[in-house]
């Protein structure tokens, strides 16, 4: 923009400029890059299906498809959403991103595993979108036997081969990142100077290793009674269709927690930079981490309350569902203490935090509803159950995405987005959101099963609204889509530090240099230490050279 | 580093082989006796045994450093919860009475 600019910076973006540079890349920075082309086109795609069958559910009658339309598209929705969005969104877009840069090192422990990672998350996931092509999946996400098994009439396999490949992507995110904050970390950096964002990574890669290889070997068990005739799932040879439940809520609950977790370390870092101050009880923000992980596998039966999962069973899943509470509520009430008496600032990032933490609070709350047994029996498989996980899903991990996405935006790319749009867009996502799912917890709570287009007429007025409300969800992510792009080209250029943020990742230019790091970083202050005087340094002169 | 540098003898690994086979041994002939309940666990103590064997020895856990060590016991562990919790429901099924035809 300036006559006099002195010549350009070279950095991890313009260092090179082939389709190879990019497609062989050790860089963790443009991997992470790779991840979010990647994974956005599964949440355009996920996105599509929904509003696809939120418009069919305008009316009590079928109109425009049948019921095994219906079925495939909730399912493309599911599947496409949670292994292919949700689970790699924060960890393998911005924990990629930020990790080194938030340790103080060059790089990931394994730059080319972290590269094989992308290539087999990404040939999971053409697997999956072959089994939508060739004609879709009908199951549901969750592939219950014997929908699966002895009644599948639809592309399982490939849609369940493409979830195991893509698994191995998320061990090999996982395995990286554990023996990175391990082996890693500046000098200086000690484990509770960590920023929560780590601690929060730290604890998701524990449940990744831990608990992909079941779903996995689950997968396998289905194939081997399908190829074999050996009994496992099949009454008929001797197994249990029950057994498949166990097996697969073992790992798709503690995926709940790979879900959310890096999200509350996001929501952790936004909420500490717009109140100014460190946050509040940090040591048991960062152990809470650890202890959802943990506390997290011990619950999955709390999916099988109505199979026939025995009540005694039950009755321990639900005492044990209760304590994951515990450490979720740590979180929570620490950020509002954090945001007490702190120097308040709405930017875009911090709205979504804010939303982050109302919606996650009614998510979490109504899982203790769907914890207690009695009542679960009355709203299983409802509406309900469908607004209370698009609460901690949408309204939580979503929200912190994209709240973690604008916080780092301008580190990422260099540039600015537009601070006025970007906040209508948080508004709009913000009201979109409740709109479409808080009728779903009255129709749920009035009795409509979910996973059917065709319904009595009382429950029509709250499935209109709910479409409505999907309409103007999507329009915000629209604009959101708009002014990010737009903000690519014509963008103003980012400080290396525009939210005068502590950290690490804020004390190297935006965007940061190949390596990272021109001179090996020293920590010798605490994590979100806002009282420093650096972090309020100007340095717009250094902009003007960028 | 131990783990990369220790060379069991041939007759640490015969002597675990020849107590693979015994176990294995032990395992059919307990085949022939109806224990009742017991069956099941006498059966499942023996596999632990010759998995435990396996693991120290032919995966050299025994000689290998704490790391190693947390990493399988962590494995080690979590499988045993899945196992635990699953059986608590296989278990405890059969003690709800079911309700009289009419
Ligand atoms: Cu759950």
């Amino acid at each position: 923009m300036n006559d006099t600019s002195p010549p350009k910076r070279t950095h991890y973006l313009n260092a090179q400029h082939t389709v190879g540079s990019w497609l062989f890349t050790l860089d963790h920075k443009r991997i992470g890059l790779l991840y979010l082309a990647t994974i956005l086109l599964f949440f355009l795609l996920g996105g599509i299906a929904a509003m696809l069958f939120r418009v069919e559910l305008m009316t009590p009658d079928p109109t425009y498809m049948e019921s095994e339309t219906y079925n495939r598209l909730f399912t493309m929705h599911g599947i496409t959403m949670i292994f292919f969005f949700l689970i790699p969104s924060i960890p393998a877009v911005l924990g990629n991103f930020l990790l080194p840069l938030m340790l103080g090192t060059k790089d990931l422990a394994f730059p080319r595993l972290n590269l094989a990672s992308w290539y087999v998350f990404t040939f999971g996931g053409l697997l999956g979108l072959g089994s939508i092509i060739f004609g879709g999946v009908d199951t549901g996400w969750t592939f219950y036997t014997p929908y699966s098994s002895t009644y599948a009439n639809s592309n399982v396999i490939l849609a369940a081969l493409g979830i195991f490949i893509a698994g191995f992507g998320s061990i090999m995110t996982g395995i990286n990142f554990i023996v990175t904050i391990h082996k890693m970390r500046a000098p200086g950096l000690t484990w509770f100077r960590l920023p929560l964002f780590i601690w929060a990574h730290y604890a998701t890669s524990i449940i990744i290793v831990l608990g992909t290889p079941v779903i996995a070997i689950t997968i396998l068990l289905v194939a081997i009674e399908r190829l074999f005739q050996i009994g496992i799932f099949d009454p008929a040879l001797g197994g249990d269709p029950v057994l498949f439940q166990h097996l697969f809520w073992f790992y798709s609950h503690p995926a709940v927690y790979i879900m959310i977790l890096p999200g509350m370390g996001v929501i952790s870092e936004i909420i500490a930079c717009f109140s100014r101050k460190r946050i509040f009880g940090y040591k048991v923000v960062a152990l809470s981490s650890l202890a959802i992980a943990i506390l997290g596998f011990f619950v999955w039966g709390h999916h099988m309350f109505v199979s026939s999962q025995s009540m005694y069973a039950g009755m321990i899943f639900s005492i044990l569902s209760f304590l994951v509470a515990i450490p979720s509520a740590i979180k929570v009430f620490n950020w509002t203490a954090t945001l007490y008496g702190g120097a308040i600032k709405l930017d875009t990032p911090m709205l979504y935090a804010l939303g982050f933490i109302g919606l996650f609070t009614v998510g979490g709350l109504t899982g203790l509803f769907l914890a207690s047994m009695a009542i679960n029996v009355h709203v299983h498989d409802t509406y309900f159950v469908v607004a209370h996980f698009h609460y901690v899903m949408v309204g939580g991990m979503v929200m912190a995405f994209f709240g973690g996405l604008h916080f780092w935006w301008p580190k990422m790319t260099g540039r600015h987005f537009s601070e006025l749009f970007g906040r209508i867009g948080a508004v709009t996502i913000f009201i979109g959101f409740n709109l479409t799912f808080f009728p779903q917890f009255i129709v749920g709570y009035l009795g409509m099963p979910r996973r059917y287009h065709v319904y009595p007429e009382e429950f029509q007025f709250l499935q209109v609204m709910s479409t409505g409300g999907s309409a103007v969800l999507a329009l915000g992510y629209l604009v959101m889509a708009g002014y990010l792009l737009h903000s690519l080209v014509l963008g103003k250029k980012a400080s290396s530090n525009p939210w005068r943020a502590v950290g690490l990742e804020w004390t190297t230019p935006s965007p940061p240099p190949t390596e990272n790091f021109t001179t090996e970083p020293y920590v010798d202050y605490e994590a979100y230490d806002y009282t420093r005087e650096e972090v309020y340094r100007d340095d717009a002169d250094e902009v003007k050279g960028a | 580093m131990s783990s990369s540098t220790h060379i069991s003898s041939l007759k640490s690994y015969l002597n675990v082989f020849w107590t693979l086979m015994a176990l294995t041994l032990l395992t059919v002939v307990v085949a022939f006796f109806d224990l009742g309940p017991f069956n099941i666990i006498v059966a499942v103590s023996i596999a632990s045994v010759k998995a435990y064997v396996v693991i120290l020895y032919f995966m050299h856990v025994k000689y290998s450093n704490h790391i190693i060590w947390l990493t399988v016991a962590a494995g080690f562990i979590w499988f045993v919860l899945m196992l635990g919790l699953t059986i608590a429901d296989y278990a405890t099924r059969e003690w709800i009475p079911y309700p009289e035809a009419w």
